[in-house]
């Protein structure tokens, strides 16, 4: 297959296929997977940065309690009343409704969406040869189903009584019981926004897996698919189990707070001073059992596509083939049917006995091998190869030592008798944003910059690149290595004023020890350096943006020399994707093959010619 | 642009994808009800010993509406079939009667639920507790409606027996039949409590409640589709009758699932 100009080719599948398409059907009701997955990037793009403001918002009450919010502020006052910004200044029910909204936003809105449906939607279908997904409108669908979860979960920022205030977990009783004043409240519209975005999951991860299972090209077997391709399936099955379970839990909670049942409210629960009207008889725990059959599945739907991506990456500027495809294939399944059967470990402290606790820590460290594995490959790989340092390679080479680190101070979590100690402290927030911030969005930026020329013909600017990527990754080290500190000092993750109030507070006959001073400061630090990382994504949002019209045009279809099917199209794809029949005759990395005059050769090239 | 296997059959798995969504779709399903069932035994285990409710559902009704969901997987396979045949005739008689069942599901379902809606419970202040109708059968009142409508006393037809007693548990129902008992007046003051048999009433009516709703959800959704496919989305039949036979299959499929949820529902909130 020759390279050919993008032009060239674009009209030649224009003219082959010839829908005109109006402007809605093209961009907004679109059944194109390609357009639908710009939708998710750009919709998920858009919570992404929103779930950060609000962290840069939080970040100033905890370095500067009780200090008017500069510039914001006086916005905050205006838009959300005295009861929530008064005087300019964060309440503690505005702090705790941006820290539930924050996690919220950041894992359902921006992660999952733009890891798993938009990088799946675009590429996936590409990697494995099919012209579209298997169910094109249940794939509209399910975006519609996400973007109505979207406007929900944004619009009850702006209800009386706020948004959601009871974390990103929402533990019953507090969830249902947090804001009695106000009907239907903030934790009812997270509920309702809840349903509409598993709606759109299970939608999504049914049709993932339909189009890997039929729509694979002829010769396209099970071992030729690309790693990302697995990841993806994994993560669709993941999607497909777990959440049913947390939607419902969502019904019942539901159920808690608009029919007054008792599903999670106990027999006996007191609220200032008196009981509620409400039967008793159920049970706390329950909720946190679905939630976390859900919510630990969920860490590996955060984490597995980036894997993907980072192991496609890598395999294309090494040049050589992936160590050990095999192995990442059979951990990645491992990972899979493992992460349903380690759940509890995120609920040691609730009292539900020791002998649960040791089952899931045996099996949390057994979780941690085949992890362990995928990143071994993936590190061997580098090993020998003639490594080229563009944008999306440096991302995908931060990505492993900081996964790395997330992943190994997860260890100490994982056995109870230390997490007796870390639980609920900055070290557990620092633990789980090395995995997902300098981890998964460092994957999910080497996606970017690696399929932008696929999806626009034109390149990202490298310069910019570079600068974007080693801002952050300074800066994003400097927000969450203190942290790790923060919390083995005994610093709370909720505290309103950053653990001021727990400063100094020496009682020696009581052989109470309160946080030392230093690690109070740290916050001003941190705070400082998250301000930072915001502005060191000014030069991605530019070179997102004006790359469309300005950035340098693919003379080639297939710009990085890259194996894969999704180079073989035209660029950018039309509606079909390949203008001619396709059929694979090898697996997915054959770089370098001694004897072949060109160092990669791609799946849909046969050995005949 | 086509989507290949949308009828034909793929080689390597022997599926059209349609079905391969249907299957992993019931998958997801299986674990909705899934987590729902082990919520009602996690409850069910947690509540104190001899509190939770018996004998406050009618089981006859419960059986009845078992057998019609029955007779309608049944009527679904025969009308699948009978297209399969090449019998479009008997296909709609089939897939009437399935419709018919359907219905008649969730009529009996409505009249079941309004029951409960009466039927009350009173705590007393002094801690005994009867159940019964109050007198002109209002709905969904609660503790509050009596501060609401400044009641100071309510007129109670109590049922012979309450249902944490054991002389309950052999009788069935123990609802409308017990109607037009002598009537007794209840002070307000004296009154603790006053639910209907609604889900707040206890965790048994909520679990309960949630379960039978989404089932019946699922009823009423799987007859949209099946009616659909009935009335208007018939024409598929004339233009391209494989396709038209895989939806019947592909609703089908979802329709004995909805069955079999209710196979597993009727002993475990009838009978246990």
């Amino acid at each position: 297959m020759q390279p050919t100009t993008t032009e060239t080719q674009h009209h030649a599948a224009h003219g082959a296929h010839h829908e005109e398409l109006g402007f809605w059907r093209k961009y907004i009701f679109s059944t194109d997977h390609k357009v639908i997955g710009v939708q998710y990037g750009l919709t998920g793009l858009l919570f992404l940065f929103f779930g950060f403001c609000l962290m840069l918002l939080m970040r100033w009450q905890i370095a500067y309690p009780g200090k008017k919010i500069p510039i914001v502020g006086e916005l905050l006052l205006k838009v959300l009343g005295d009861e929530m910004a008064n005087g300019g200044v964060m309440q503690p029910d505005l702090y705790n409704a941006f820290g539930a909204m924050h996690g919220t936003i950041m894992v359902f809105l921006a992660i999952v969406p733009i890891a798993f449906a938009a990088f799946g939607n675009f590429v996936v279908p590409l990697q494995i040869g099919a012209p579209d997904m298997a169910f094109p409108r249940v794939n509209m669908a399910s975006y519609q189903a996400y973007f109505m979860g979207g406007v929900v979960m944004f619009f009850s920022f702006f209800i009386p009584g706020g948004a959601a205030r009871s974390g990103w977990t929402s533990y019953s009783p507090l969830a249902t019981l947090a804001d009695p004043a106000h009907h239907p409240n903030g934790q009812t519209f997270w509920i309702l926004g809840m349903v509409f975005l598993i709606t759109s999951s299970l939608l999504g991860a049914v049709n993932f897996i339909a189009t890997i299972i039929q729509l694979r090209a002829k010769g396209m077997t099970w071992m030729r698919l690309p790693f990302f391709v697995w990841a993806q399936f994994v993560t669709a099955f993941l999607l497909l189990l777990a959440f049913p379970p947390l939607e419902a839990a969502a019904v019942m909670q539901l159920m808690d707070n608009v029919a007054g049942t008792s599903f999670f409210l106990p027999t006996g629960l007191m609220v200032n001073g008196n009981p509620p009207p409400i039967s008793g008889g159920g049970s706390p725990l329950l909720w946190q059992h679905l939630f976390w059959f859900l919510g630990h599945p969920e860490v590996y739907v955060l984490i597995l596509p980036a894997m993907g991506i980072v192991c496609e990456i890598i395999a294309n500027n090494t040049r050589k083939p992936i160590w050990g495809y095999k192995s990442l294939v059979y951990s990645v399944l491992c990972i899979g049917f493992l992460s349903f059967i380690v759940w509890a470990h995120h609920m040691y402290l609730t009292g539900m006995g020791t002998k649960i606790a040791t089952f899931f820590q045996t099996t949390t460290m057994i979780i941690s091998i085949p992890s362990v594995i995928i990143l071994t490959c993936l590190f061997i790989s580098l090993w020998g190869g003639s490594i080229r340092f563009n944008t999306p390679m440096l991302f995908a080479l931060a990505f492993m030592p900081m996964f790395g680190i997330g992943g190994l101070t997860g260890l100490p979590l994982g056995f109870n008798f230390t997490d007796l100690h870390l639980h609920d402290t900055y070290y557990v927030i620092a633990h789980f944003h090395y995995v997902v911030a300098p981890g998964t969005i460092f994957g999910l930026f080497a996606g970017i910059y690696y399929w932008y020329p696929k999806a626009t013909g034109r390149c990202m600017s490298e310069f910019w690149g570079k600068v974007h990527f080693w801002s952050s990754l300074i800066f994003m080290n400097l927000i969450f290595q203190p942290m790790f500190a923060q919390g083995m000092a005994g610093l709370g993750r909720r505290m309103y004023d950053g653990g001021a109030t727990y400063a100094g507070f020496d009682d020696p006959a009581l052989g109470v020890v309160g946080v030392p001073q230093i690690f109070i400061d740290m916050n001003r630090h941190i705070s400082w350096a998250a301000w930072c990382l915001g502005l060191a994504q000014i030069p991605f949002i530019i070179n997102f943006f004006l790359s469309m019209k300005q950035g340098r045009k693919v003379t080639s279809d297939n710009p990085w020399e890259s194996t894969t099917l999704e180079w073989q199209t035209p660029t950018p794809p039309p509606h079909g994707n390949f203008d001619k029949p396709l059929e694979v005759y090898r697996g997915p990395y054959e770089y370098s093959v001694p004897g072949k005059s060109r160092d990669f050769t791609p799946q849909s090239e046969s050995d005949k010619h | 642009m086509d989507i290949p296997f949308t009828v034909k059959l793929r080689d390597d798995t022997n599926l059209y994808n349609a079905k391969v969504g249907i299957w992993l779709f019931l998958g997801s399903e299986v674990m909705l009800f899934g987590a729902l069932f082990s919520s009602y035994i996690l409850l069910r285990v947690g509540a104190p010993a001899g509190t939770w409710p018996h004998g406050l559902l009618n089981v006859p009704i419960g059986a009845f509406n078992t057998i019609v969901l029955i007779v309608s997987s049944v009527t679904v396979v025969m009308s699948w079939a009978s297209l399969k045949l090449g019998n479009p005739g008997k296909f709609r008689f089939y897939q009437a009667i399935t419709l018919l069942c359907a219905l008649s599901f969730l009529t009996i379902k409505s009249f079941e639920y309004r029951d409960k809606f009466t039927h009350y419970e009173i705590w007393k202040t002094d801690g005994t507790r009867m159940t019964g109708h109050i007198e002109g059968s209002p709905y969904f009142w609660s503790t509050r409606t009596l501060k609401d409508k400044k009641l100071d006393q309510v007129v109670f037809h109590p049922d012979p027996h309450h249902y944490a007693e054991p002389v309950q548990r052999h009788e069935a129902g123990g609802g409308a039949e017990h109607e037009g008992h002598a009537a007794i007046s209840v002070p307000a003051s004296e009154i603790a409590r006053l639910s209907a048999f609604v889900p707040a009433h206890s965790t048994y009516f909520a679990i309960y409640f949630t379960l039978t709703a989404l089932h019946g959800l699922h009823v009423f959704g799987g007859a949209l589709v099946i009616g659909y496919l009935w009335g208007p989305g018939a024409k598929l039949w004339k233009t391209d009758p494989e396709r038209f036979t895989n939806r019947i299959e592909i609703s089908g499929l979802f329709w004995h699932f909805v069955d079999l949820v209710w196979i597993f529902l009727f002993p475990v909130l009838y009978l246990l």
